[in-house]
């Protein structure tokens, strides 16, 4: 029964937070515990019917081939039309649970970080309207939709990086995050329209049909081009590599912020569009070649970044790349089942992280640097705690969830290219090390005696709870009931565990926490030696490879260059022709000002004048003024 | 033998001169004496088409009176226009009509 | 008056020299007064030329309108517009020869009309008063009855403009 009316009324579920954000927007602003009462009740209901669409994908039989499919049209004109609709198939389904479970844990958990903020009420809206475009986002029938959504994610994000507003850095960060996002919005946006140009419609289920038949016709080198366009827009939201750089930035947000971005919206959603999109990007080998490798890649630079961060938060973030590059890889070798899988499990641990690393800074009054921590294990023992079985959980340690989600992408990266399996597992010698760093020099060691934490309130730990539940079993439990056969594409997954590479992993992950042990452990700081040693390499990894002072150059250089020389040009030629077009007009008028002498006899004498030639005119042309009169 | 042509170029005479006037004088009211002129060379026109025409003899003469009467009406407003102009700015000059150039 | 004999030939050249001449006077005199007599003159002048063409009754009412009613206004406008010396009142501007280059080619071209168009004349008819009256009040009443409402607007108006607004007065 309520399996039956959440399926059908699944469009119920981005719509409650939407509704939440109009009515706190427009009544509560100044009752913040009812419009956090409000956000909370909203988002669980959907989280409800989300629960019950899940249900209704297992008990109904509805596959990847047949999804439950809902639409009407939004607006249409010759040539295009634009529907609006429902479409959930296992993957939609597993993305609503996920999100909106994460979405109503924040939220919780945000009741108690928020306190004492003064726009407590506003931060719900904008959250409650966050998780409602992300949800829109996963059911979005067509291209279309899913773009509106996927753009208000990207407003929404903005909204939020840039919450604390009167600091210059936020105000930047929100800044940075929104343009550099652009970028790819703007690749997605012309690959939509060429799709829409070449088979006439956006609609998922047709493309899935239309475009094999096309390049079994045509081949695949025009539509390369359209799906590295339509790449662009992950590449940017899901921040791979070249525009990776808003992510850590997006630091600046309240913390809550950052492990929504990071685990259930924004980020996940340019993964999500090239899942959507799988029959559009599995028939082009060239795509998914450079989603492999650009996937790795950013994997492999993250992470490498990742070990030299100060910043709790930042390494956090740089960790999210990493492992985001993971799920574009597993696309990339054609696992979506894996990259799905991975998305999934990863949401559970990093909105986990996150929220540990706000306890932390909460406690701390916003205290960043890892290395000023020390020691709060004593003081805060539940923080300890959840964070542990995370760090264990994106490390890969079985029987983590990490570890199983980790292991599939391996499998799958290892099937296709042994290159792209050592990358994918070098990056995870790096993950364990950097997170047993975070998690040893936070925790462990000597207390910094400048510090007086204290554990979080229920209203923080609770969520974190349940998140540290789902970290450790949603793992093992979607991996012996079969999410594979559910969430695929192409011919069912049978998911089993290499114990080659499964062990391999593991002992890559124990080794990673060995290192990390040998230099950070006990307290020790071991690490300014090896500094010493690698020192170019230190501040490579420190400075995040100089990306953000290349662009930052480039910005500097090549642009304001340009934009100087457009700018003589627009003032110079542009604004020239104009100006002196309007400049010949009042010239010629000042001649012909002359003529307009104000004495009537002047104008009597011309008309006359002309008068006259008109007669002669006539005359010579007719022959004759009157042939002919007749008296 | 006089016939009609004698009688047009009496009136092209007669019009050429008022045209002459209109476009010289300086005094508004030597341009209405001149206005007058050539409306009564267009009278002379006029009567002697009717004098000399082979079919409706009295529309002509018709017309003129119709011109007596419009040139009266312009006479009395004219000069009325004149002495406001006068009253007004101390002059008749046309010379010095020209208010509305800018 | 008969038409084609001597003294009609003779009275229509001493009537159309006495009318241009006068009209050359109202054109050339320096002296206004001087010109609006002229203009008189000329007037008397084309109604004698109107009794060549035997249109008595156009003749007595040129006589009247023009000379008797037009002329004077014209000579109450001069006399109440004109204060200072008469002798220098009615000045040319410094158009002379564009003036004298556009009348010129004006008059050109309607004498080359006049005399470039074969005239059919026909045998003509006398058209008395009467004529004139049945016309009026027949074929030609919309007309009349317009010019009629136009007499008295120019009336109305004429006395307004004299008068002055409360600006002015």
């Amino acid at each position: 029964m309520w399996a039956d009316f959440s399926l059908h009324h699944a469009w119920l579920i981005p719509l409650l937070p939407a509704l939440a954000f109009a009515i706190i927007s427009f009544f509560l602003l100044r009752s913040p515990w009812l419009a956090a009462r409000l956000a909370i009740a909203a988002m669980g209901t959907a989280f409800l019917i989300a629960l019950g669409v899940v249900w209704a994908v297992g008990s109904k039989g509805i596959t990847v081939e047949a999804p439950f499919v809902m639409k009407t049209v939004w607006f249409s004109m010759p040539g295009l039309v634009a529907s609006m609709g429902v479409l959930v198939d296992p993957i939609a389904a597993m993305m609503l649970f996920v999100v909106s479970l994460i979405s109503l844990l924040v939220l919780i958990y945000s009741t108690g970080y928020m306190t004492g903020d003064p726009g407590y009420a506003r931060f719900f809206a904008f959250m409650s309207l966050f998780a409602a475009s992300m949800l829109a986002m996963v059911i979005a029938t067509n291209f279309l939709q899913m773009f509106v959504f996927w753009e208000l994610v990207g407003l929404c994000s903005y909204l939020l990086i840039g919450w604390y507003f009167f600091k210059i850095s936020a105000r930047e960060a929100a800044k940075k995050a929104f343009m550099t996002t652009r970028i790819g919005d703007f690749g997605i946006l012309l690959g939509i329209l060429f799709l829409q140009i070449a088979f006439g419609t956006l609609d998922f289920g047709e493309l899935a049909v239309k475009v094999p038949a096309y390049v079994q016709q045509n081949g695949v080198a025009l539509l390369t081009c359209v799906a590295l366009l339509l790449f662009a827009g992950p590449i940017a939201k899901s921040g791979q590599f070249p525009l990776h750089v808003w992510l850590p930035d997006a630091m600046e947000g309240p913390t809550p912020v950052s492990a929504l971005i990071h685990a259930a919206t924004m980020v996940v959603a340019g993964v999500y569009l090239v899942a959507r999109a799988f029959a559009i990007f599995s028939v082009l080998p060239g795509a998914m070649t450079v989603i492999a490798w650009l996937g790795c890649f950013t994997a492999l630079f993250a992470a490498a970044i990742a070990l030299t961060q100060r910043e709790i938060k930042r390494i956090l973030a740089f960790s999210t790349i990493s492992q985001l590059g993971y799920m574009m890889l597993a696309l990339g070798v054609g696992s979506l089942t894996a990259s799905m899988f991975h998305l999934m499990t990863h949401a559970f641990f990093k909105a986990l992280l996150f929220l540990g690393a706000g306890s932390i800074l909460h406690a701390l009054h916003d205290k960043a640097d890892i290395f000023e921590m020390g020691g709060l294990r004593k003081s805060m023992p539940a923080t300890c705690a959840m964070m542990g079985i995370a760090v264990l959980a994106i490390a890969g340690i079985p029987p983590f969830a990490g570890f199983f989600s980790k292991d599939e992408i391996l499998v799958a990266a290892a099937h296709v290219s042994t290159p792209l399996y050592i990358g994918a597992s070098f990056t995870a010698f790096l993950t364990a090390f950097y997170m047993a760093r975070l998690f040893l020099v936070a925790f462990f060691g000597e207390e910094n005696p400048h510090n007086h934490a204290h554990e979080s309130g229920l209203a923080m730990l609770a969520p974190m709870g349940v998140l540290a539940v789902f970290s450790i079993i949603a793992g093992i439990v979607p991996f012996t009931m079969g999410f594979g056969d559910w969430v695929r594409f192409g011919p069912a997954h049978h998911a089993g565990i290499d114990w080659g590479i499964a062990s391999a992993s593991t002992l890559i992950a124990l080794a990673g926490f060995g290192l990390a042990w040998a230099i950070y452990g006990n307290g020790a700081r071991r690490s300014d030696a090896i500094v010493k040693q690698v020192g170019v390499l230190y501040s490579l990894s420190l400075n995040k490879f100089y990306i953000d002072e290349i662009y930052q150059w480039f910005n500097r250089n090549i642009v304001t260059g340009l934009a100087r020389v457009l700018y003589w040009v627009d003032l110079n030629v542009v604004d020239g022709i104009v100006d002196g077009a309007a400049q010949k007009s009042g010239a010629v008028g000042n001649i012909l000002r002359r003529f307009q002498t104000g004495q009537t006899q002047h104008y009597a004498a011309l008309m006359l004048m002309a008068t006259v030639m008109m007669t002669l005119i006539l005359a010579i042309t007719a022959g004759a003024v009157a042939g002919g009169g007749k008296i | 033998m006089i016939g009609l042509s004698h009688y047009l170029l009496v009136g092209a005479a007669l019009f050429g001169l008022g045209l002459f006037g209109l476009l010289t004088k300086r005094n508004l009211i030597a341009v209405l004496m001149s206005i007058e002129l050539m409306l009564n060379s267009v009278n002379i026109n006029l009567v002697a088409f009717s004098r000399f025409s082979a079919t409706d003899a009295a529309a002509g003469q018709v017309f003129s009176l119709f011109i007596i009467a419009v040139a009266a009406a312009e006479v009395a407003v004219g000069l009325a226009l004149a002495y406001a102009i006068y009253r007004g700015r101390d002059t008749v000059s046309v010379d010095e009509m020209n208010w509305l150039k800018w | 008056m008969e038409n084609g004999g001597l003294m009609h030939t003779l009275a229509f050249f001493l009537l159309s020299g006495i009318t241009l001449a006068a009209a050359m006077g109202v054109v050339f005199k320096r002296n206004l007064v001087h010109s609006a007599f002229l203009l008189s003159v000329t007037f008397l002048g084309v109604a004698g030329l109107y009794m060549t063409l035997q249109a008595e009754f156009m003749a007595a009412v040129q006589a009247l309108v023009y000379s008797g009613a037009v002329a004077v206004l014209v000579v109450i406008g001069v006399m109440l517009t004109h204060r200072q010396q008469m002798s220098r009142s009615n000045p040319p501007n410094k158009m002379l020869l564009v003036g004298a280059l556009a009348a010129l080619s004006v008059v050109g071209a309607i004498v080359w009309a006049i005399l470039a168009t074969p005239w059919k004349v026909g045998k003509g008819s006398v058209v008395t008063a009467g004529d004139i009256g049945r016309r009026f009040l027949t074929d030609f009443a919309p007309p009349f009855e317009a010019v009629a409402l136009l007499l008295l607007a120019a009336l109305i108006g004429a006395v307004v403009l004299f008068k002055g607004g409360k600006a002015q007065s």
